[in-house]
């Protein structure tokens, strides 16, 4: 006898429905329940049980579907996220409760996370935090740090509403989150028509190579494919790039790869076609590569008109830096180094292209829909209003998702083909081919007086840009600006290069390369703090920046720098700690404490160059208010915070307000969702259009600036002083009333010395870490980190506190375990990323000084999160043990060493 | 692309002697071998095989079916002997990954970072395969030929896991770089048997500081009679030739060495302490 399915089919019940779903036994149950049956909460991150975002319960158990024979699911009960809530109350309340505690940002590891849930919850006792962490511990996420996931779980007890309205500074539910938390969210490779066509991209096997195509038409016939493409099919240019004079990158390679996992060229035809398919006809010579700045010089050029393999370099200079560090009584200097680090976002890029006449719709997960537009524009030879970029929900970003990657592609493909194309990248395609952070290799020393007071500091920076430029001067731009943290630094100089190498591009990742500089410059202040004998958090406090005080650019803000009170309001918990680690440490174990304290800067937006949003409000004529909000929220809240500020401006409560987009037919340009600046620029654009119409309606019904409006029964009602009047609105094709508002921050262009204003706008921070190191095997145990930020105002706490809780995990990451290398950690099992056990509690202080320019005072707040949280744990690894770790990540081999190398010196000075 | 799914043993040994078969249990190594390609033509489901799943004693000797999920080993009844084999289910990746995998599935993968396999050596376990020619059992290192290779000839299919029941407390630890879903950098397992507080017998097995996990018998039988307060004295002393580590993406080998000493001296005590798993 045997258990096996008909062939050819899966009778399974999902969700309490019997089903029959087309399946050969041995497909990946993920596959068969998205494809198949169409649940497509069933997410797919890495089709080998490494993220847990594909979790469903199989009869009652959570399972990796990617991991699972479908043909084992025949004849049990399957249940997904989409279900469980629709049936369940259990899992109801759980997805209320995600949604009181905003445990939901993007949204792409949630269904994992809520299904493992509900399979703890079910048993009906109340889990303990570390019963929560071992049940949702498979389950990866790279946006909330995990912490407001434990903590719905936690009180999913509770059937209380999340907060469904609320002005400024209210700690509003996500507007966007139901569908996160209900299953029904749709991301990039959940919304390709069914008979779209698949499209597989042929890459580059080494790191540097020549290649010739065999007979590729041939090939296409014998196979069944519809369509092969290479570098001959671009109707426009095959060269894009996010920087204006830096566009490099080849859409298909054109002779050479120059890195490893470049397309040279893309297959597409029907899915079975594509899965049969054979090798691809090409032939590959393998070159000499060279994978680190310190050989580029030598290497062969990348790119012929950048010397040495030079992209760019920065530069500041403020006073005299070579005198003053000549005479500062306490000079410290050190070298410091960070590898690559992947974005790790749990929704590998995926997108969907259909050709709508003489025009490309392109659906896919984006930070910059209207950027992708333009380059598309470029690659097809249309004009941008030809291309229509329909951006998904996006399943994390952190920077990696403002470039191009499978978009070109499927647009490629669709238009030439006519049909719908479709493309989803695997874990290690991903990995392999989309940006990442920089490497960096820097030399800093930093000098101060006998009173401990900040007099020179000179860096220098080298970081690697792989094989194309991506956003490689924005980070060679930005560092030097940054390079100094938040403090008053008189005499000053830094410089950045970026390099290439045959890598993967370097790019946007969360900080343009000013977290890398923070390593260097926040270690050195402990060793100068040391110097000086002065008390660590003390020390910062004196040299930090005041209002009035210049930047090493010369910029002088009057109002909003806070990093002052941010340090002031970590004193108590400081001192607490210091008592708590001197009693843990008197036991004189192999455990030990340590405690340390890191600040951090980051501007706002693009650095001195003009970067407007555009955001788009209507009244129709049946009184619906329509808000364009095209600032694509991947995660991070600009959906509410942006709609919050605009039913601020204009007076209404924010359900009245219906959010379209984005869509660049449909919503104006709100620029990328990068550099901190949606809650900042376009959030100031959606106060100027509150506003606008506001004055609009008043005038229309002619009241005064007090009166209330709100939108009701097919008109406006205005109210005032006791008297409420309704306004009936024309009918007409549009909207009957309508505004369109632009906002751009002031800045002004740097001089050669790099003086002058790139930002109107700069967020701070400071972060305090503790933890314990076990000095026998060098591995760190983080019990705590407290994270005092200056948001100028927080428009919706809930959001800063997954901001700053999320920076901390990828600060974590960066600091202990993370480090990509080419051709070698193209996983989620050898690249580590942290999991739920690996994120501390985290008491997160909002600061509020106010800003001069942000809406209602709000300042940007993404970047800052992760900048101050890496070299915080380094230098509370070296006050645990004295051991300093210069070249990251600090994993427990590196810190092992440390201890040793530190033990060994000691043993040498006492011989 | 079939996926056979027997009921009985008798037809899937029939179904593997036609050759061609990948064995699939749980799918957890089967699937992310795949690396995002096919699977494999035929596929032979052994987890529905009646009377191949769970954990029993008889004779002498406890059983665990080729079919037993980590899952069913947390579960399951055991005495302190088993210790060491229940925190081991509990490193295995995830509850996801403890509720699919297998026990003896983790052993016919045979990586060198094979979370079950040091504490099964330090239990002695053998592994019962049966095949066109009857059933035979194998001393688990000799089932392990090396990296990703076992003993098993055409035609033969592992059955179970056999423990020999003994006095003896079970302890296991793994070092990896974060505490969820990773593949260690260093692992010990450990069975110590004491009789008035001093080691009566000491079992010890190290994983991914070699090609293949090891008895350390040489430190085995340092520990004999051995107090709780010898433990670490001997274990720094000892040579230890068994440890043959490599550099790799996740730890040097000079910090294997280094830090598989030290787990090998607090699982020794660890197996020595009150009964820890609850």
């Amino acid at each position: 006898m045997s258990l096996d399915a008909p062939e050819g089919h899966i009778d399974l019940t999902l969700n309490g429905d019997r089903i029959t779903v087309p399946a050969a036994a041995t497909d990946r149950l993920s596959d068969v329940l998205r494809d198949g049956a169409g649940a497509l909460d069933v997410k797919v991150g890495c089709n080998a049980g490494d993220c847990g975002a594909c979790t469903v319960l199989l009869d009652g158990a959570p399972v990796c579907a990617c991991v699972t024979a479908a043909g084992q699911a025949q004849g049990r009960h399957v249940e997904t996220q989409a279900g469980l809530v629709a049936h369940s109350d259990t899992a109801q309340r759980l997805a209320k409760a995600f949604q009181r505690h905003q445990a939901a940002q993007c949204g792409i590891c949630t269904p994992g996370m809520m299904v493992s849930a509900v399979a703890l919850l079910r048993s009906g006792a109340t889990p303990t935090e570390a019963q929560v962490a071992d049940m949702l511990g498979g389950v990866l996420c790279r946006c909330t740090g995990y912490r407001k996931i434990i903590a719905a779980v936690l009180d999913a007890a509770s059937d209380d509403d999340p907060l469904a309205e609320g002005g400024i500074g209210q700690p509003v539910a996500r507007l966007d989150g139901w569908p996160k938390v209900a299953g029904t969210e749709r991301f990039g490779d959940d919304v390709a028509p069914p008979e779209a066509l698949v499209l597989r991209v042929i890459r580059s096997p080494f790191h540097r190579a020549t290649f010739r195509f065999g007979d590729l038409d041939g090939f296409r016939d014998r196979t069944g494919l519809d369509l092969i493409l290479t570098a001959a099919d671009i109707p426009g240019e095959n060269r894009f790039g996010v920087i204006p004079g830096f566009e490099d990158q080849p859409v298909f390679a054109e002779h050479e790869a120059r890195f490893k996992g470049e397309a040279v060229a893309a297959v597409i035809g029907r899915k079975e076609v594509i899965a049969a398919l054979p090798d691809f006809p090409v032939t590959w010579q393998e070159r000499r590569a060279n994978l680190t700045p310190a050989g580029a010089a030598k290497a062969a050029m990348l790119h012929p008109d950048r010397a040495d393999n030079v992209m760019c370099r920065g530069y500041v200079a403020r006073g005299n830096a070579e005198a003053a560090l000549a005479q500062a009584a306490h000079v410290v200097s050190g070298d410091f180094s960070t590898g690559f680090i992947e974005h790790g976002y749990i929704e590998p890029e995926a997108a969907s292209a259909r050709r709508v006449g003489d025009r490309i719709e392109v659906h896919c997960c984006t930070q910059a829909p209207y950027m992708n537009r333009d380059e598309l524009a470029g690659i097809l030879g249309l004009a941008p209003e030809a291309v229509r970029i329909l951006p998904t929900a996006v399943g994390g970003g952190f920077g990696s998702k403002l470039d191009l990657t499978a978009q070109p592609f499927v647009a490629l493909a669709a238009w030439i083909l006519g049909q719908p194309v479709r493309l989803a990248y695997s874990r290690s395609e991903s990995i392999a081919t989309s940006t990442k952070r920089h490497p960096s290799e820097i030399h800093m020393e930093i000098g101060a007086d006998a009173t401990g007071r900040i007099v020179a500091a000179r860096f220098e920076g080298t970081f690697n840009t792989g094989a194309y430029a991506s956003w490689g001067p924005t980070v060679a731009n930005r560092v030097p600006i940054h390079a100094s943290g938040p403090y008053l630094t008189p005499n000053y100089q830094a410089r950045s290069t970026g390099v290439h190498t045959n890598t993967a591009p370097a790019g946007a990742f969360r900080g343009f390369g000013v977290p890398q500089s923070a390593v260097a410059q926040e270690q050195l202040y402990d060793l100068l703090a040391a110097r000086l004998g002065m008390d660590r958090l003390e020390f910062r406090r004196r040299n930090c920046l005041r209002n009035g005080d210049p930047t090493v650019t010369g910029q002088v803000f009057d109002t909003g720098m806070g990093i002052d009170a941010c340090f002031d309001v970590l004193k108590p918990h400081w001192d607490r700690a210091l008592a708590d680690a001197a009693t843990a440490n008197a036991r004189g174990t192999h455990l030990r404490r340590g405690v340390a304290v890191a600040g951090g800067w980051y501007g706002c937006g693009n650095t001195s160059m003009s970067n407007p949003s555009t955001i788009r409000a209507g009244v129709t004529s049946a009184g619906e208010m329509m808000l364009h909000q095209g600032a694509v929220d991947i995660g991070q809240g600009s959906n509410t915070v942006i709609t919050q500020i605009f039913a601020q401006a204009l007076g209404v409560p924010v359900s009245q307000v219906t959010l379209i987009g984005p869509d660049t037919d449909q919503t104006p340009d709100a620029g990328k969702t990068s550099a901190s600046r949606q809650t900042f620029i376009t959030g100031n654009a959606a106060r100027l259009a509150g506003a606008a119409l506001r004055a609009q309606i008043l005038r229309l019904g002619n009241v005064g600036a007090e009166a209330t409006i709100a939108f009701r029964d097919g008109a406006v009602e205005l109210s005032e002083d006791g008297v409420t009047r309704r306004i009936d609105l024309p009918a007409r094709d549009g909207y009957a009333l309508e505004v369109v508002e632009s906002y751009d921050p002031p800045t002004l262009p740097l001089d050669e010395n790099g003086q002058g204003a790139p930002y109107a706008v700069f967020g701070t921070a400071a972060q305090m870490v503790e933890l314990e190191v076990d000095t026998e095997l060098g591995t760190v145990r983080l019990l705590k980190v407290t994270a005092a930020h200056d948001v100028g105002k927080a428009i919706n706490p809930l959001l800063v506190e997954g901001q700053i809780e999320g920076g901390i995990a990828q600060g974590i990451g960066l600091a202990l375990m993370e480090e990509f290398l080419p051709g070698r950690t193209e996983n989620l099992h050898d690249y580590l990323i942290p999991t739920m056990g690996d994120v501390p509690d985290i008491r997160s202080i909002i600061v509020e000084s106010g800003d001069a320019h942000g809406p209602y005072g709000a300042k940007g707040l993404g970047e800052h999160c992760l900048i101050p949280t890496a070299p915080a744990v380094l230098n509370a690894i070296a006050d645990a043990t004295g051991a300093r770790i210069h070249h990251l990540p600090a994993t427990p081999d590196r810190v092992r060493a440390a201890i040793l190398a530190r033990r060994d010196a000691a043993d040498r000075a006492t011989e | 692309m079939t996926l056979y799914r027997p009921d009985s043993l008798d037809s899937a040994l029939s179904l593997l002697g036609k050759g061609g078969m990948t064995v699939l249990a749980g799918g957890t190594d089967v699937y992310p071998g795949l690396r995002d390609g096919a699977p494999p033509a035929h596929l032979l489901d052994i987890s529905g095989i009646a009377g191949l799943r769970g954990i029993a004693r008889a004779g002498g000797q406890w059983r665990i079916g080729a079919a037993t999920t980590w899952t069913d080993v947390i579960r399951a009844d055991l005495p302190p002997l088993f210790d060491g084999l229940k925190l081991a289910a509990r490193e295995v990746g995830s509850v996801q990954i403890q509720n699919s995998g297998t026990v003896a599935g983790n052993l016919c993968n045979a990586s060198p970072a094979a979370d079950g396999v040091p504490v099964l050596m330090a239990l002695d376990a053998l592994v019962e395969v049966q095949g066109p020619g009857g059933s035979r059992q194998v001393p688990l290192t000799d089932f392990i030929a090396g990296p990703r290779a076992v003993a098993l000839d055409p035609g033969e299919l592992v059955t179970a896991v056999l423990i020999p029941d003994g006095p003896g407390q079970g302890a296991f630890l793994k070092l990896g770089a974060r505490r969820y879903l990773v593949i260690s950098i260093a692992m010990v397992g450990a069975v110590i048997a004491t009789r008035s507080g001093r080691i009566d017998r000491a079992r010890v097995a190290v994983g991914s500081c070699g090609p293949v996990a090891r008895r350390l018998t040489g430190v085995e039988t340092a520990l004999t009679g051995a107090a709780p307060g010898d433990v670490a004295r001997l274990v720094a002393a000892a040579d230890l030739p068994e440890l043959a580590p490599i550099d790799d993406v996740r730890a040097t080998a000079t910090y294997r060495n280094d830090a598989a000493r030290t787990l090998i001296a607090r699982a020794i005590l660890m197996a020595m302490e009150a009964p820890h798993v609850a």
